[in-house]
């Protein structure tokens, strides 16, 4: 029997109860401006703090620390242009990356390379994976900025992120994480992980979209990028999106106190998934098996093209996402699965599937019930399938 | 991006899929690089395209237009077959999103380029009757 199962979690997620609940007296009553002097100012006012406490304490990091933005690419591009122009000053004009960031990274750092900024983009190794030492032997006397993704959205693997943070301070060297994919999903403490600036969003944990934040480390200078009122102590303009703001805080306290039980289960399903699937002949696993997201799933299926599998599988119900060209609206499949040496024609037969707590069993059951027949259909009508099929009987 | 009503309903009941055995032409287009591959094969008795099956690697739109095209030359005279234009092709689908008018190029040349082959194989030279067929991926480069 048909039935709808959301397997696009790291596009977007669901709105908890929680988080709709804590906002709603944010729309509805206390709808004051947190600038204003009156109770409905001052209650806004009371909330967006208690808000950044409660971000501070998931990421082990002092309230004023935390600064509210309009989500996770405002953050990147805050930390990475804010970074590097007050590092500019000082001389230092190198920013180092990898070549598998998301694009609120990668396209940031290339406006700035177009500034005659100098950038090193570290190459991922086929599993989507980098080496701390890669990070150490790219240090120069001149980098200004480290800025390399906790966990990749697409592949959902997650890089070494502590050892990076150790080599960046050890060299006192700036070290920002895009951690939008990781944030409630994985430990992250940031003075133990030495990060001086991370980005998170709200909407990929349950929260609002349109929401986000940037911790960025006492100390550390960075530039504003909007420029207007005093808000967020002078740092980044724009009246407080209250109840947005409120529904990151429940997100991310729901989250992190949940976050062992639910990456368990998450795990569990991922795997279920992954053992079925990888079962497909001519099919592979996109991404590190072991140092990956515990909801994310990334397969490629040769001789099928991601978008048409996409529509067969929405036409069952099922919501995901692919790396073809067809979904980028380019003509090049996804840079991360180029980045991790994957031919073209494979680039374009990829899947991500990524569930979250809120996904079942069943759920699962049934995207396994349904896949293997779509590919089959998809394959029965390909050109490039038959000859795949005729080549590998050659070989 | 939306595709339209008619564009779902071809993509997931496309006609004609298939192969021809004995086909009278087959033409292939695209390339898996680009992610489009477009191969049709064409039957022909006095004139008319008898038969027409297709097998296509690619997005929904790709099918969805290999589908239409299929549709729309199957038991006409070859004259008309090469009078079929992508535009007909987007029109008869109720449209096409912007992004993707290659595929419904491509389909009009896996048609041409089907044709061309029927009369390669009759001992008869295809340009002055099929004209140039550009190659396909250039389609691609145009938005």
């Amino acid at each position: 029997m048909k039935r709808f199962v959301y397997a696009d979690n790291a596009a977007t997620t669901k709105i908890s109860d929680a988080v709709l609940d804590s906002m709603l007296p944010y729309l509805k009553e206390h709808y004051g401006n947190p600038s204003s002097i009156y109770s409905i100012g001052r209650d806004a006012k009371i909330a967006v703090e208690n808000a950044r406490k409660q971000v501070a304490e998931a990421l082990g990091c002092e309230p004023r620390e935390i600064f509210f933005t309009s989500g996770g690419s405002e953050a990147d591009n805050w930390a990475i242009k804010g970074a590097a122009y007050a590092q500019k000053a000082k001389g230092k004009t190198h920013i180092i990356t990898t070549n598998f960031e998301h694009h609120a990274v990668l396209h940031a750092v290339q406006a700035l390379e177009k500034e005659g900024f100098d950038v090193t983009y570290l190459s991922v190794d086929e599993k989507g994976l980098i080496s701390p030492s890669q990070v150490a032997d790219a240090i120069r006397d001149d980098t200004a900025l480290v800025t390399i993704m906790y966990a990749n959205n697409e592949i959902g693997t997650i890089l070494p992120i502590a050892e990076i943070g150790k080599i960046c301070r050890e060299k006192k060297v700036l070290f920002h994480t895009d951690a939008v994919q990781a944030v409630g999903h994985v430990a992250i403490d940031v003075k133990e992980q030495n990060i001086d600036l991370l980005s998170l969003s709200a909407h990929k944990l349950h929260g609002p979209k349109g929401v986000g934040a940037l911790y960025c480390r006492k100390g550390v200078v960075i530039r504003n990028l909007i420029d207007g009122g005093a808000q967020e102590r002078g740092k980044r303009a724009s009246t407080e999106n209250v109840a947005g703001i409120v529904g990151l805080a429940t997100a991310i306290t729901e989250s992190t106190e949940h976050l062992e039980e639910n990456a368990k289960k998450m795990a569990a399903m991922r795997d279920r998934l992954i053992g079925h699937i990888l079962k497909i002949d001519r099919t592979r696993l996109n991404g590190d098996r072991e140092k990956r997201l515990p909801g994310n799933a990334n397969f490629s299926f040769e001789g099928v093209e991601g978008e048409s599998l996409l529509l067969m599988l929405d036409l069952s119900g099922v919501c995901a996402s692919s790396g073809s060209a067809c979904t980028s609206g380019s003509l090049d499949p996804s840079h991360v699965l180029l980045a991790i040496g994957l031919p073209h024609e494979v680039a374009h037969g990829s899947l991500r599937l990524s569930v979250s707590e809120y996904n079942t069993d069943e759920d699962i059951e049934y995207i396994c019930s349904i896949i293997d027949g779509i590919i089959e259909r998809l394959r029965a009508m390909s050109p490039l399938w038959e000859r795949i099929v005729k080549e590998g009987k050659e070989s | 991006m939306l595709y339209s009503e008619k564009v779902m309903e071809h993509f997931s009941n496309p006609r004609n899929v298939g192969e021809i055995e004995d086909a009278d032409g087959i033409g292939e287009v695209g390339n898996a690089q680009c992610g489009d591959i477009m191969k049709m094969y064409i039957q022909v008795k006095d004139g008319l395209i008898t038969d027409v099956k297709f097998k296509t690697f690619g997005c929904g739109a790709a099918i969805a237009t290999s589908s239409m095209a299929t549709e729309l030359i199957k038991g006409k005279p070859i004259e008309d077959a090469l009078k079929l234009t992508n535009k007909a092709v987007i029109e008869a689908l109720d449209g096409l999103p912007p992004v993707k008018v290659h595929c419904s190029v491509l389909a009009e040349q896996a048609i041409k380029t089907a044709i061309a082959d029927y009369y390669t194989r009759q001992g008869i030279d295809p340009t002055p009757i099929v004209g140039d067929i550009s190659d396909a991926c250039d389609a691609c480069h145009l938005h």
